[in-house]
């Protein structure tokens, strides 16, 4: 018995990760119907400029910080600089993404190197505390507490900030919010940004106990992808509801099914695309 | 005909074919006193990037160190990158023989990108050295003439004298191991749990898990719950420093044991980890910890030129790059000589090499060692690194098994493990 | 800069909206029948003359070159006709090569019935894949093509009994009069020769004329009494077909399998060769293809870092050259003639 909540507490704390990297990759995904494939490399790069700050400053704090501006930039820098120049197309726009990713990838193998780094993190943070019978490591505590907080913070953001009813607005039909007059790529900017850095974050949170290397950036996207898929684009709860849904399924099936380790993630994800594509709680258009 | 005998037929005839098809390329006008080409594959894209970067300092540390030049000819060294992929290593392979010339292969760091290599190899009869493939089968069931593990090691060698240790001398009884799922693993937890078995120990539940595993909590739940005497890890690269890491986050650092074979320990992984890894017991052939002469010369060397400690990658190509320069001396440098050059380097005995110790190949064409039993421990300048616990003399990669009866047995698998029920 | 925004249309028509796009138009017809015939027999002077002026390892690269233009040729045929992008079909590409080398190798099989068993093995693939997909468009096409070819990848990296796991399946394939090296040039050549004949055919039958017409506007060709997704169905099983037929070769020529023939980066580097040679002009895979090859081997020579290179180049064209070289020749062509004309 004991042993299933402590599955499920790893599950459920591996989808904490995987809800802040994808609540990023969710909201452009809804907002612009762009399938941002850097998000992974983003995420890396995230991560490696946390632990360049968190090496120099020795401050988590001011990595997570440095880590969600630096990356915020180099999604302004996408959107305005690529991404705009294919504008209205998705398709381009999605393989022009893929070869960010790429140039990404390699360019961060060039500048930190193959090794397996971890951002470090706070004293108070580390080893294992005991909650009950359970003992536990810490960080992964600090990591469900802090998703719960993003989540509340996005939450607010969407309901009660201008922003965040234009996203709302333009999830369900940025054409209408454009013919009101307002500067929809205005919103399109910010909406990255805040993706992007939602990524970097991620890269910081997930670099101190999933460390960074080479090719972290897939293992975290085609995570987030199926996230995204079973919870539907541009939903904040769909995208919770996925993350536990396939961190469980990851957890668990590694437990169950060693043998079918992929297959239980890309396996409902598949049906899902197949025969309701907007995920199980995207809303029409 | 039978099957068998026509695909052997079949690949006779690609092999002289490719030879006649390229001959003109492989054999250079000047032929002798020409340079000599040496193509070194490496990983320096993909997973394993880290590792392959090294592979290329500690090979060219050597020729640095000791001119590039044997008995009167040129070394050129040609280095392609092999992207951790086999399908590119092959490429890479065909276009370092067919286009670049060159008299010899070396390198190559995952085992199947090996393995690809070794089988093209295999049909044209270039020379190819792999100090760091360790698949058993390359020195074992499946050799090839001309591929040799000069400066290697075989995967199922290193475990055994750390499961004598594990069993006599620490007294464990019951061992749960946990292993990237794929051959390197099959090979070196089989190389552990016969031995151990066959000890008297008993293997609880062995796992595998799939390579580049982010999230190892579902893993170390049940290994909690087994409550073994010891786990034996293998794991390489970033799986090996994320098992560390989270085996101590989960609090199972000080209750449960942990042994490992060498990639787990090896600078490459320890040097970006902190106290976690303190007091992990592996064994190896070399260990940077150790106060040979000849190994504190190496390492304070490869210190100063790269700034780091030696890996396994960097320390075994170092080697390799010894070997091969004996071997071509042996020759007078006439490497186009394949049979006699191949001769010649099964019969180098490596006396300078960084180990301090004169090291040989057994009759298989895989080196005898004496292995470190080799434990983390702090430097005072706060790097960890191996130090040697106790040494086993002269381990083959039989063990204390013969030869040609080991050779009937299986090769391991995730099904065929050699472990003994008691 | 701001991009119309009637491009971008609710999700059913987002197929529709794709077909709008220079990714997937086909570009016009710009040459007479008689400089397409001067074209098409100067490049098969230059195939044939290939093993006799570059033998050995450059050979090898066209040889490549060749089987992947297959591959990438099949990808079009959904592309560029259907306006479908796959990122899948390196999964099937290699799971007609698995099953070759597991029948010769393991099986102690003969080449030819291997062959027979990868395209059908590939096409039942093909079938499974275009039942789940034929019901989406556009990005989600995508996605469950790439997720379909994950699970592809992760059977192929755990089913180690059958598929060697990470170390893959080796072994030799090929007949042994295929041996030598110009006789399996040839073979290839024309083997993928008339795989082209073959598509181009299939693309400009009237079969190809309604994939066409689906891509353009699936509401419309509904509305005309077309059954639309069993023209798609059709459609992705002969691609799938082909890009099976693609993958036996690989075999006969490679002599080797791992889970990266049938990863991702497969399927991408399979897109990209489409992408850069043009959607929708077919031949432009085989453009692409001799592109990628032929630079990622000059690349080689000066630098490791391929990746980024490979990267850039998605990023240029998708920037500059949307509708790929062949595409882009094309446009360049039509706006000479118009001169010449005026």
């Amino acid at each position: 018995m004991s042993m299933t909540v402590f599955q499920a507490m790893n599950g459920a704390t591996f989808a904490a990760l995987l809800f802040i990297v994808a609540s990023g990759f969710t909201l452009i995904f809804g907002l612009m119907r762009i399938v941002n494939l850097a998000h992974g490399a983003l995420y890396l790069m995230g991560g490696y400029f946390g632990l360049v700050v968190a090496h120099r400053t020795d401050s988590f704090t001011l990595a997570l910080a440095a880590a969600a501006l630096a990356v915020a930039a180099i999604g302004f820098g996408t959107y305005t600089l690529l991404l705009r120049f294919v504008g209205g197309n998705v398709l381009r726009q999605v393989l022009l993404t893929l070869g960010l990713a790429l140039v990404l990838d390699d360019l961060a193998l060039v500048i930190w190197g193959g090794d397996a780094f971890t951002v470090p993190i706070p004293e108070a943070l580390r080893g294992p505390v005991q909650v009950g019978s359970l003992v536990y490591p810490k960080y992964r505590l600090f990591l469900l507490l802090f998703s719960v907080a993003v989540f509340i913070g996005l939450a607010l953001l969407l309901r009660h900030t201008r922003l965040g009813a234009l996203i709302r607005a333009g999830v369900d039909d940025a054409e209408m919010v454009d013919a009101m007059g307002i500067d929809i790529q205005r919103v399109f900017v910010y909406t990255f940004m805040l993706g992007a850095a939602l990524a970097g974050i991620g890269g910081v949170l997930g670099g101190a106990f999933l460390t960074l290397y080479p090719t972290a950036d897939s293992d975290i996207l085609v995570f987030s992808l199926a996230v995204v898929i079973i919870g539907g684009r541009g939903s904040l709860a769909g995208t919770a509801i996925g993350s536990l849904f396939v961190g469980m399924l990851a957890t668990f099936g590694q437990v169950w099914f060693p043998e079918l380790a992929y297959f239980v993630i890309f396996g409902p994800m598949a049906l899902l695309l197949a025969f309701r594509p907007l995920g199980l709680f995207g809303r029409t258009a | 005909m039978n099957r068998r005998k026509f695909l052997s037929s079949a690949s006779a005839v690609v092999a002289a074919n490719a030879v006649t098809a390229v001959g003109p390329f492989v054999r250079p006008a000047s032929a002798q006193g020409g340079p000599i080409r040496i193509g070194l594959l490496a990983p320096l894209t993909g997973v394993v990037a880290a590792g392959g970067k090294e592979m290329v300092e500690g090979f060219n540390l050597y020729w640095d160190q000791h001119g590039k030049k044997v008995a009167g000819r040129e070394i050129e060294i040609i280095v392609e990158d092999d992207a951790s992929n086999p399908d590119t290593a092959l490429q890479k392979a065909r276009r370092l023989v067919e286009q670049r010339n060159v008299n010899m292969l070396i390198g190559d760091l995952l085992a199947n990108t090996g393995l690809a290599v070794a089988e093209y190899v295999k049909g044209n009869g270039v020379p190819y050295f792999i100090p760091i493939i360790a698949a058993d089968d390359l020195t074992q069931r499946k050799r090839i003439p001309n591929v040799i593990r000069i400066a290697g090691y075989s995967a199922s060698q290193m475990p055994r004298p750390l499961a004598d240790y594990a069993y006599h001398k620490k007294g464990y009884r019951k061992v749960v191991t946990i292993s990237q799922d794929y051959t390197f693993g099959y090979e070196q937890c089989g190389g552990f749990c016969q031995t151990f078995s066959e000890n008297g120990g008993q293997v609880l539940h062995q796992f595998w898990q799939p390579l580049n595993t982010a999230d190892f909590s579902p893993y170390l739940a049940q290994i909690q719950s087994l409550k073994p005497d010891v786990v034996y890890a293998m794991e390489t690269g970033a799986d090996a420093n994320r098992f560390i890491q989270q085996y101590a986050n989960f609090g199972l650092k000080g209750k449960i044991p942990m042994l490992g074979c060498m990639n787990l320990t090896d600078q490459s992984v320890i040097r970006t980890l902190g106290a976690e890894c303190d007091g992990i017991v592996s064994s190896a052939q070399f260990c940077e910890g150790s106060t040979a002469p000849a190994t504190e010369k190496f390492v304070a060397e490869y210190e100063k030129a790269f700034n780091k400690l030696p890996s396994l990658y960097g320390f075994s190509m170092y080697s390799g790059a010894m070997w091969l320069d004996a071997g071509m001396k042996a020759v007078n440098g006439n490497v186009e000589d394949r049979p006699k050059f191949l001769a010649a380097i099964r019969k180098v005995v490596l006396n300078d090499s960084p180990l301090g110790r004169p090291v040989r190949l057994d009759d298989y064409g895989n080196p005898i060692y004496d292995v470190y039993i080799r434990e983390v421990k702090r430097r005072p300048d706060g790097k960890y690194w191996n130090v040697p616990l106790e040494t086993v003399p002269n381990v083959s990669q039989f063990g204390k098994y013969d030869p040609e009866t080991y050779l009937k047995q299986a090769s391991y698998s995730r099904t065929f493990q050699g472990i003994k029920k008691s | 800069m701001r991009p119309p925004l009637s491009m971008r249309e609710p999700l059913e028509e987002v197929g529709d909206a794709l077909a709008d796009d220079a990714l997937t138009r086909t570009p016009p017809r710009v040459m007479s029948s008689r400089a397409r015939l001067i074209v098409a027999i100067a490049c098969v002077a230059l195939l044939v003359a290939v093993p006799f002026v570059v033998p050995g390892y450059k050979t090898s690269l066209v040889i490549e070159t060749l089987i992947f233009a297959t591959l990438a040729m099949s990808i079009d045929l959904l592309a560029g006709y259907a306006g479908r992008v796959s990122l899948g079909h390196g999964a099937i590409f290699g799971i007609a090569t698995y099953v070759v080398l597991y029948h010769v190798t393991t099986g102690g099989g003969s080449p030819w019935v291997a062959m027979l068993l990868g395209v059908a093995a590939a096409t039942v693939a093909a079938v499974v894949f275009a039942l789940l997909a034929i019901r989406t468009s556009g990005v989600y096409f995508l996605l469950l093509t790439l997720a379909l070819g994950m699970i592809v990848w992760g059977m192929c990296l755990r089913w180690t009994s059958v598929t060697g796991g990470e170390n893959g399946l080796r072994g030799t394939v090929a007949p042994a009069w295929l041996a030598a090296q110009p006789v399996f040039y040839f073979f290839i050549l024309i083997a993928t020769s008339l795989m082209t004949w073959l598509m181009w055919r299939f693309a400009h039958s009237p079969f190809g004329l309604t994939l066409q017409g689906i891509r353009e506007s699936e509401s419309r060709m509904r509305t005309l009494g077309y059954n639309v997704p069993l023209h798609l169905f059709i459609g992705f099983t002969v691609s799938g077909f082909f890009a099976g037929l693609a993958g036996t070769l690989y075999a006969f020529f490679n002599s080797f399998v791992s889970p990266s023939t049938v990863a991702l980066a497969q399927s991408v580097e399979g897109l990209l060769m489409v992408i850069v040679g043009g959607v929708g002009t077919l031949f432009g895979g085989l453009v692409g293809a001799a592109v990628i090859i032929a630079l990622e081997n000059l690349v080689s020579f000066y630098t490791e870092r391929w990746p980024m290179v490979l990267g850039f180049m998605f990023i240029v064209t998708m920037i500059f050259a949307p509708e790929g070289l062949l595409g882009f020749a094309r446009t360049l062509l039509a706006r000479r003639g118009a001169e010449h004309r005026s």
